[in-house]
């Protein structure tokens, strides 16, 4: 799409931002709702001189990104939740590695099947705790339609800049809502594209911005494996080599917060002066929500409002310095109650609440008011 | 390359020097693997000094079991060792991301076949070009003899006293799936599987290459019957070479020739299996079709 304004859907925006990342390989199987995403990358692709595959299925699918992102391509995978729970052991293989990519999830309503075409957010614990053996996510989760385009950009910058798998945690809501969408200039956003590999073992300690990854083919003789190895990728199962890996990828996430924090793409804040209750929400969830708290506010109700960018890693420090004075937090969310018990763990003086929402729908605004009342007059 | 001299002064090629990381081997003694690492480096070396092929061209690419271990860590080119059965998806990434690249996978029965059975017959149809080498030794080595699903009817497994399913034809599935290139050799037929393996790393389209490997620690108990046929003289003479005596079941009888190569027949558990190379065929691959749609 040329720059300029479009009215489209939050799929259409993601694909879009992930063809101005320099994304040219996707592998894909179709699942609801995350189809539209599959279909205009299917579209584009081939346009920029990229590669479309339609998988035999999910595991095949972040395999093939796998593959091609040590081939020396940008690459993407977008699903939903029963294919994200398929996608989980190799998705631990690529942290492991070290392997960038960014796999998107439009969360659906589950457990199992679940209602296939409704919303939900209910995969953020799997997002964090998915896959077996101890790792650290970068998982975004955006609010409206022109995010879904900027924080696929971000994903693939924060994938290139870490060398990490990076995760997308939309849903069924903003991935099928359509609203206007402004493509930037080519330039105007920034991107950040990979390097050759100049030295033999590139792994500049000091710093974790921009380091290299090497590529097959170019005559490195890798050894890439997912079993426990030396920095040379000679298998060992010495416990040294294994604590090291894993310090790092931790050491990495926590590098990438620090980074969130600074280019304000951890979290977003309205309202927080003299509030007393703070309603803390993500993705489709704070749309109600953020009504909910302008509304109450209206009427004269000491209410702010904290909405989650990235959900992993978890801004702590920053949530906790934020939280401080506030008695109340109500926690909006489309699941059973997953980010309150992480929120609670933060805001230890406050009286953290949930506020659920399965089966499909989406919160109302009328609903969180009166759980705002409530809180106000406690 | 370089060659080393002897004492004497008499130039000799090694191949590990050029071709392998001089790294201990992982598998059993007399392991058939060693054998096919063997076939695969001198077939690469045959390609690379008759200039068809690069050596930073290769991409050895592996799944999780004992032929995961044939190319990684010791071949001596980029190697990505992949999770249990997706080593075929992980080499579809990267061969068409990079086409240029030659992906060979090493895979196992339980690799390829099971787990992997998926991702196996979807490459043969898409006839995306790369060389699938699926090591059959009749069970899970790794893991401790388990039956696998290339397992004889009817042996002791670890996990039953009497194997109740059928073994899979391999090379039947590949033919039926679109595979352009279908072989079978066994770690006997070495000559036979080297000049297999120089034509399928060219080939352009998907090769699959079945090799029956004798697993010496856990599959012999299969060949019991064989074993109690050889003479003493025969059984003193393998003694020192564990697995030795098992190479002469994979040896068949000679039935002809087809696509350039000598067809066998081998009589295993009361199963014919033939070997040989059963076709060979140029047809338009996934990376041709893809790079149509660019228009």
């Amino acid at each position: 799409m040329k720059p300029g304004v479009h009215f489209v859907d939050g799929g259409t925006a993601c694909a879009e931002g992930a063809i101005y990342a320099g994304c040219r390989f996707f592998a894909g199987y179709p699942i609801t709702p995350a189809n539209s995403i599959v279909e205009h990358m299917a579209l584009r692709l081939p346009q920029v001189k990229g590669y479309y595959l339609q998988m035999e299925d999910e595991i095949a699918s972040i395999a093939a990104i796998i593959g091609a992102s040590w081939a020396g391509g940008k690459t993407m995978t977008a699903t939903s939740g029963p294919g994200f729970s398929l996608m989980q052991e190799n998705l631990g293989y690529a942290y492991h590695t070290e392997t960038p990519l960014v796999v998107v999830d439009a969360q659906r309503s589950g457990p199992s099947t679940g209602q296939a075409t409704m919303p939900g957010q209910q995969d953020i614990m799997q997002a964090r705790y998915g896959t077996h053996g101890d790792i650290a996510p970068i998982a975004f989760c955006p609010w409206s339609v022109q995010e879904m385009f900027n924080f696929t950009i971000h994903a693939f910058n924060y994938a290139e800049r870490f060398r990490t798998p990076t995760l997308i945690m939309t849903d069924g809501e903003v991935s099928y809502m359509r609203e206007p969408l402004k493509i930037p200039e080519s330039g105007e956003m920034e991107v950040i594209n990979r390097e050759k590999l100049t030295k033999k073992h590139p792994r500049p300690e000091e710093t974790f911005l921009r380091y290299e990854m090497p590529r097959f083919g170019d005559g490195h003789n890798l050894l890439v494996t997912g079993s426990a190895h030396r920095p040379t990728g000679v298998r060992d199962y010495s416990p040294q080599f294994l604590r090291a890996t894993i310090k790092w990828i931790f050491k990495k996430n926590q590098a990438a917060g620090a980074m969130l924090r600074k280019e304000k793409l951890d979290l977003e804040t309205f309202n927080l002066e003299g509030a007393d209750t703070i309603v803390l929400s993500f993705g489709a969830a704070a749309r109600p929500a953020y009504q909910a708290v302008q509304t109450a506010r209206e009427e004269g109700t000491a209410v702010g409002f904290i909405r989650l960018k990235t959900l992993w890693p978890l801004p702590e420090l920053h949530l906790s310095e934020l939280m401080k004075d506030v008695h109340h937090v109500l926690v909006v969310e489309m699941n059973m109650g997953m980010m309150v018990n992480e929120i609670a763990r933060v805001a230890c003086h406050a009286n953290v609440e949930s506020v659920p929402k399965v089966a499909g729908e989406v919160h109302h605004s009328n609903e969180i008011i009166k759980r705002i009342q409530e809180a106000d007059a406690a | 390359m370089s060659k080393p001299q002897t004492r004497l002064g008499t130039p000799q090629k090694y191949y590990r020097d050029r071709y392998l990381r001089n790294l201990p081997t992982s598998f059993c003694a007399g392991c058939g693997n060693g054998t096919i690492l063997n076939s695969f480096v001198r077939a690469v070396d045959e390609l690379v000094t008759a200039k068809e092929l690069r050596q930073r061209e290769l991409l050895a690419v592996s799944g999780i079991g004992c032929s995961a271990w044939i190319p990684s860590p010791h071949f001596r080119a980029d190697t990505l060792h992949t999770t249990h059965g997706r080593a075929i998806a992980f080499a579809t990434g990267a061969k068409v991301m990079n086409p240029k690249l030659k992906v060979t996978v090493f895979t196992g029965d339980g690799d390829g076949a099971a787990i992997g059975g998926n991702h196996l017959i979807h490459a043969a149809r898409r006839n995306i070009p790369m060389t699938v080498i699926l090591v059959n030794n009749f069970n899970y080595g790794m893991t401790g003899g388990q039956s696998a699903p290339t397992t004889p009817l009817h042996v002791r497994t670890s996990t039953y006293p009497k194997h109740p399913e059928a073994p899979f034809d391999l090379c039947q599935l590949m033919l039926g799936a679109g595979a352009s290139y279908v072989a079978r050799w066994t770690t006997f037929y070495v000559n036979e599987l080297i000049s297999t393996l120089k034509e399928t790393i060219l080939h352009p389209g998907f090769a699959f290459v079945e090799i029956l490997a004798q697993c010496p620690t856990y599959a012999a108990r299969f060949f019991t019957e064989y074993q109690n046929s050889l003479s003493s003289d025969e059984l003193e003479q393998f003694q020192q070479y564990p697995g030795a005596w098992m190479l002469k079941a994979f040896k068949g009888k000679k039935t002809g020739e087809s696509n350039g190569h000598p067809r066998y027949k081998m009589v295993f558990k009361d199963r014919e299996i033939e070997l040989g190379v059963f076709l060979r065929e140029q047809r338009p691959t996934l990376i041709d079709n893809l790079q149509e749609l660019w228009g």
